[in-house]
Formats: C-alpha cells, sequence, structure tokens
C-alpha cells in the first residue's frame, strides 16, 4: 500500500519538474548524456529514446562508453552533464527512486556466491520489499524461469555461467520493473545458453517490459527492434537493423586469401578500400565500386604476395556496418 | 530507512559469515585466544625475585635478617657469593637480579646503637623490576630494624604508616589487566570483523547488484553492523565470563550496565571499521588500516598497559581519541569498584558521541557509486 502512495507522489514529482517532457511513452529519454573520468570522455552528448516495451540495443567495441551509459541510467554513476529520464525520473536528481523502477544486470556476474541459489533470490527480494506470498510467488517464479528449482539449495558459485546468468536476470525482475537494463549479459554463454536467454529477453518484452541491452555478439543485435552503435562514447547511428543495413550504400566483397590477418593489413591503405574486417577465415572490404574494387583488392594482395582464392560481392551484414561506421568514426578505442 | 530491507540485509551477511571459517574463528575464539594469552603473559607482579647473598658477618642477627627476607615470599636464593668481584659476576650473568650484602660488623653496629647498613645491588637493567625490588628489599629492613628496636626496648620510630589497599586488595596485576583487556579485545575485534564487511562487497563485486537496488546508504550500513554488535556482545560476555571463573577476577558491578555501556563502545568501534571499509576496495588492505587504528593505539594510549597521568602532554592529548580509553575505565571500574553510572556517566557520554560518530561517518563515507 505504501508502495503505491510512493509511485503516485514521485509520478506527480516528476509532471511538475518537467512540463513539457517529450513522449510521456518513452521509457527512456536521455539527451545530451556526456561523463568524464578527468580528461578523458567516456560518454559524449548521447541523445536517445526508448520506447516503452521496446528492446532497445546497444553495440561497440570494448571502451565505447555502452557501459558507463547503463550506468548513468541505472542511477549507479552520476552523468557529468545532460540530462536523462528513465520511468519519468531524472537519474540525476533522484537515482534511488529509478532503482525501483528498474533490473539491472551488470557485465561481471554480481550475485553472492557464498549464498545459495534461494537466499541470493530471498535477499534481492528483501532489498525491492516484496513480503509474503508475493516474495514467495516471485521466487517461485524465478526458479522456474531460470530452470534453477533443482538447484535452488546449491552456492551459487558452483553454478555454470549459463545458469548463474538467468539467476542474475531473475533478481534483476524479481519486483517486476518496467525498464530492464542488461549490460552484456550474455558475454562468456555458449551459444545455445545465448539462445534461450534472449528467449528469456523477449518472453519478458511481450509482458511489456523495455530492455536495454548491450552487447557485441552480432547476431544477438539482429534480436533488437533498434540499435544504437557506440564508438569512442559517441553515438554513430541509430536504427532498426534492416534500416542500418540498408544505409550502407556501398558494396561489400567477401574475399578469400591464403593469409587472412596479412590481408586485412595489406588493404588498409588501399584507396579504393572505405573498410575491411576479419570475419572468421574471410575478409569483409567494404569498396565504392564492385568492379573497380574487386581489381583493386587483387592487385594490391598480388603485390603483398598473398594468394587470393575468391572474391564475390555479398549483402552486408549488421557487422559489415558496424564495422563501417566505427571506422568512419575514427575506428575503435582499443583498452 | 525501510526495516525490511535493514533486516534483509543482515541475514544475509549472518548467511555469509557462518559460511566463512576465517570470520567465524575471528569472531569467536580469537577473543578467547587473546585474553588466555595476555591474561597469562602479561603479569606486573614481581615475584620470586633470582637472590644471591654476600653475609660477610654471618652472625645469627645477619641471618635473622635474610629470613626476613625468604619469609616475605618475594625473594629466593640462588647463590652465595663472597667477594665483590663474584657479587659483580652473578649479576653481569643474571644468575641474579639482586645481591644482598651484609657487611663484616653488621651485628656489632646493631648491638651498639649504631646505624647498620646493608646493602642491595640490583640489577637496573629492568627498570621496572629494579624499582620494585628496592622497594621490596627497603620495607623488609624497615621492618627488621623496627622488630630490633622493639626487642632492644627501645620504642620504635614515632611515625608509622598504615596503609590499605582498595579494590584490588592482594595487588594482583592481573584484576586490572582482564577487565582492561576486555576492553581492547572488543575493540580489536569490532574493529576488524566490520572492516571487511563493505571492502568483501567491493572486492567480490557484489556492491554493484546491492547498489542497483533501491537500499539505502544507513540500511546497507546498519543491516551489516547489526549482526556484529550481537556478536560483539557474547564476545563481552565471553571474555568476562573466563575472566571471573579462570583468572578469579572480582566483578562487583552491574552486569546489566556493563551489557549497555559495552553496546554503546561496540556501536562506535564498529563504526569505524566499517569507516575503514567504506574506503577501501580490498579487503586486506581494509583490514590492515582497521588493526592499525584500532589495535596499538588501544594497546598503549588507552591506559592499559601505561597510565595516561605519566605520559607526555602531547601524547595524553591523543589518548582522548581512543574510545578504548574510556571503555577501560568502565571495565574497571565495574569489575573492581563495582560503581554504578552516577561515576561513569561521563565516559557514558562521550562513548554514546563516540557511537554516532563512527555510524555517521561509516554512512556518510560508504557512497553506492561504481565507476
Amino acid at each position: 500500500m505504501e508502495s503505491h502512495r510512493e509511485e503516485r507522489s514521485d509520478e506527480a514529482i516528476s509532471t511538475r519538474n518537467a512540463p513539457g517532457t517529450p513522449a510521456a511513452e518513452s521509457a527512456i529519454a536521455v539527451r545530451d548524456l556526456t561523463r568524464a573520468f578527468g580528461t578523458f570522455t567516456a560518454v559524449d552528448h548521447v541523445t536517445f529514446e526508448v520506447a516503452r516495451g521496446e528492446v532497445f540495443g546497444f553495440l561497440g567495441p570494448n571502451g565505447a562508453g555502452k557501459t558507463t551509459t547503463i550506468k548513468m541510467l541505472a542511477g549507479l554513476l552520476a552523468p557529468s552533464a545532460g540530462e536523462a529520464r528513465v520511468a519519468g525520473l531524472d537519474v540525476a536528481r533522484e537515482p534511488e527512486a529509478v532503482k525501483q523502477r528498474i533490473g539491472y544486470m551488470s557485465q561481471l556476474f554480481s550475485l553472492y556466491g557464498d549464498l545459495t541459489v534461494e537466499e541470493n533470490i530471498t535477499f534481492f527480494g528483501g532489498l525491492y520489499g516484496l513480503r509474503g506470498r508475493e516474495r514467495e510467488e516471485r521466487r517461485d517464479w524465478v526458479l522456474e524461469m531460470a530452470a534453477l528449482e533443482a538447484a535452488r539449495g546449491r552456492l551459487v558459485r558452483e553454478l555454470a555461467l549459463g545458469y548463474k546468468q538467468r539467476l542474475a536476470l531473475g533478481c534483476a525482475v524479481l519486483h517486476r520493473p518496467p525498464i530492464l537494463f542488461l549490460d552484456e549479459p550474455t558475454s562468456g554463454v555458449d551459444p545455445l545458453s545465448r539462445r534461450s536467454f534472449w528467449d528469456l529477453i523477449h518472453e519478458l518484452a511481450r509482458g511489456g517490459t523495455t530492455v536495454l541491452v548491450s552487447t557485441h555478439y552480432m547476431e544477438e543485435a539482429e534480436y533488437c527492434h533498434r540499435l544504437a552503435l557506440m564508438n569512442r562514447g559517441k553515438l554513430v547511428a541509430l536504427d532498426t537493423p534492416p534500416a542500418l543495413r540498408k544505409k550502407l550504400g556501398a558494396p561489400i566483397l567477401e574475399v578469400r586469401a591464403a593469409d587472412a590477418p596479412a590481408a586485412v593489413e595489406a588493404l588498409q591503405g588501399e584507396p579504393a578500400v572505405k573498410a575491411v574486417g576479419l570475419f572468421g577465415r574471410a575478409l569483409h572490404v567494404t569498396v565504392d565500386e564492385a568492379a573497380r574494387g574487386e581489381e583493386a583488392v587483387r592487385q594490391r594482395l598480388g603485390e603483398a604476395g598473398i594468394a587470393v582464392e575468391a572474391v564475390r560481392r555479398i549483402p552486408p551484414s549488421l557487422e559489415d556496418v558496424f564495422v563501417a561506421l566505427v571506422q568512419e568514426s575514427g575506428g575503435a578505442l582499443v583498452s | 530507512m525501510n526495516l525490511r530491507r535493514l533486516f534483509a540485509v543482515s541475514r544475509k551477511e549472518v548467511l555469509q559469515l557462518r559460511r566463512d571459517r576465517r570470520s567465524m574463528v575471528l569472531a569467536f575464539l580469537l577473543p578467547l585466544l587473546l585474553l588466555l594469552l595476555f591474561g597469562y603473559a602479561i603479569s606486573w607482579d614481581v615475584r620470586e625475585i633470582a637472590t644471591a647473598v654476600w653475609d660477610a658477618d654471618n652472625t645469627p642477627q645477619s641471618r635473622a635478617l635474610l629470613d626476613a627476607f625468604w619469609a616475605s615470599g618475594y625473594f629466593d636464593e640462588v647463590a652465595r657469593v663472597d667477594d665483590a668481584a663474584a657479587a659483580g659476576a652473578v649479576l653481569d650473568r643474571s644468575e641474579a637480579s639482586v645481591v644482598l650484602a651484609l657487611p663484616r660488623g653488621f651485628a656489632r653496629n646493631l648491638a651498639s646503637g649504631e646505624t647498620a647498613t646493608v646493602q642491595a645491588l640490583v640489577d637496573g637493567s629492568d627498570a621496572n623490576t629494579a624499582t620494585i625490588v628496592l622497594a621490596y628489599s627497603r620495607a623488609i629492613v624497615l621492618g627488621y630494624g623496627a622488630r630490633v628496636r622493639l626487642e632492644g626496648g627501645k620504642p620504635p620510630l614515632p611515625l608509622h604508616v598504615q596503609s590499605r589497599v582498595w579494590y584490588n586488595e592482594e595487588l594482583r596485576s592481573r584484576n586490572m589487566i582482564v577487565p582492561g583487556l576486555v576492553a581492547v579485545i572488543m575493540m580489536i575485534i569490532a574493529a576488524m570483523l566490520t572492516s571487511l564487511t563493505l571492502s568483501r562487497e567491493w572486492e567480490r563485486g557484489t556492491m554493484e547488484q546491492l547498489a542497483s537496488t533501491p537500499v539505502t546508504r544507513a540500511e546497507v550500513v546498519l543491516g551489516k553492523l547489526l549482526p556484529y554488535l550481537a556478536i560483539g556482545m557474547i564476545d563481552v560476555a565471553a571474555t568476562s565470563a573466563v575472566g571471573v571463573l579462570l583468572f578469579d577476577v572480582p566483578f562487583r558491578g552491574s552486569v546489566l550496565l556493563l551489557a549497555v555501556l559495552s553496546f554503546l563502545f561496540l556501536l562506535g568501534a564498529s563504526g569505524i571499521g566499517i569507516f575503514v571499509s567504506a574506503g577501501s576496495k580490498s579487503q586486506l588492505l581494509a583490514t590492515q588500516v582497521a588493526m592499525i587504528v584500532s589495535y596499538l593505539p588501544s594497546l598503549l594510549l588507552s591506559g592499559f598497559m601505561f597510565a595516561i597521568s605519566s605520559m607526555p602532554a602531547p601524547l595524553r592529548a591523543i589518548t582522548y581519541l581512543i574510545p578504548a580509553r574510556y571503555f577501560l575505565v568502565v571495565t574497571r571500574g565495574i569489575f573492581l569498584k563495582g560503581v554504578g553510572i552516577e561515576v561513569l556517566r561521563g565516559e557514558a557520554l562521550l562513548m554514546a558521541i563516540f557511537a554516532v560518530a563512527g555510524v555517521t561517518l561509516a554512512v556518510v563515507r560508504f557512497k553506492k557509486e561504481i565507476e
């Protein structure tokens, strides 16, 4: 009862504080969000909005500022400048109120390894103010969702990573938050577990939960309704996956060569080549024009003494788009 | 302040403690171990002083004086020497810590009413012991002198001190050490244990998930304090019981008063531990800092080992910042003197201030921000 009253008053405050805040619908509204650590600007004037029920992906290399952005939105880190509203609340002014309305899953597993599965769930349920029947119901729901009923009495540190991550997701949504932040939730997990994790995410989204998820797995990016590409603290592109692919007008060549890493190096200075990336054992080369590009590639690799096995034009994948945009915006910051 | 969240933190802390053997040992075994170690090892009583005798007179009178020494129970004869060189040698080799020299003519001088002299050569390398040996020797010789005057029909010396010792009638140093130890040990345990609490969350990365929930800083700090306060109270009871039952230390005051004041003290000491913990991201660093701010000052500057009144002024000023100083007065007062709150209210007030300050500082220093 108390929490209902609290919620209403918070909403009243937020509308008073921000008359004319755009789109009452958006779950997350970010404007010029910036965070500096000393002289290093980790997040640099980032602006975007996320609609309710959307699965919004954050894509970018390490050090691009994805994690810092998510931490600011989750109320864990104060912004240096700019504004972010989550569930209608200003994260800089009311971080604790924001925390009651969101779920957060950090990049590194951060549940208690020396507590059992059930003890972790009970603890976080307590912190979110769940009580009595509801607490038990939610606990059972998490155990079922994460397929951990049989392991409920086991210490969490003994679980496989895939289970740990499902448990972490469960603990983050115990209190049915309308908004969920997942920071690289599937890193290090095998593809099968990743797939089932994404099924859970979509199930939550169908139930109306807004999900903001960061990843560096390209195939996961395809599962998102919209994607934000970050590089060097800046947002370099934001659209649906098909639109992003369409945006990349330049043709892509798949090149198979004897020594792929050496070939990447050889092509990097070539004027006809806009971007080059290594995809498994093949090279994806973005060129201005397909025929002239192929000629230039064959010639340059011939000069470098690298045997070319095959060259063919392919439709751009998200990863190609990603590589092209990152190189366009000044290359990846390797941290 | 939401009590549900606070108790959730306490409950989790207890679960973790129960599974952490190192903390369990620290919480329940270390206090008793320290008490036994210090209780048996530290003693300022001087007994069984190794004594060498150089009796150049060798008369019934000289032997009577020596008998007075042996009868006192403090002196043990370990050697006989018959010249100055041999006397020096037993001191050099530390075979004896005192040589009693009775010169030729001792009995004659005594009988003729002249001043008879006895010489005590004391090994002064341990100044404390030397002072006590000299004081004992002087007292025995004075007593013997008075007896000789009485036996000779002369009145004893007109001035006479009739002394009586209160509170620790037998002057056992253990009676003073054990209640003091209870204070020192509690300071160490409370600060050390709590210094691990927040730093453990930082070190293991669990702070990130904790910080993402709506739990407030005060709820975290107080929730973590509760279990350690309970442990501290159990430790006070256990160490006090061992002091009374094993070391025969008197307990003359109110158990309830000791419990209330212990609670105040533990609150402050744990506050300091959490304060240290809030700023350190590693458990090792946190314990070391907690050790330095709790152990040494409590041992050296609380009045436990050295009397505060004989410290130089700057050091004496520092002692006011050492909480164990106040708790020491409390435990000694309650154990030995049986005094009540009317005597200890000054200490109680200062410990209350210290408790509020400790917990407040801990809450203020603890940031829920994750970089």
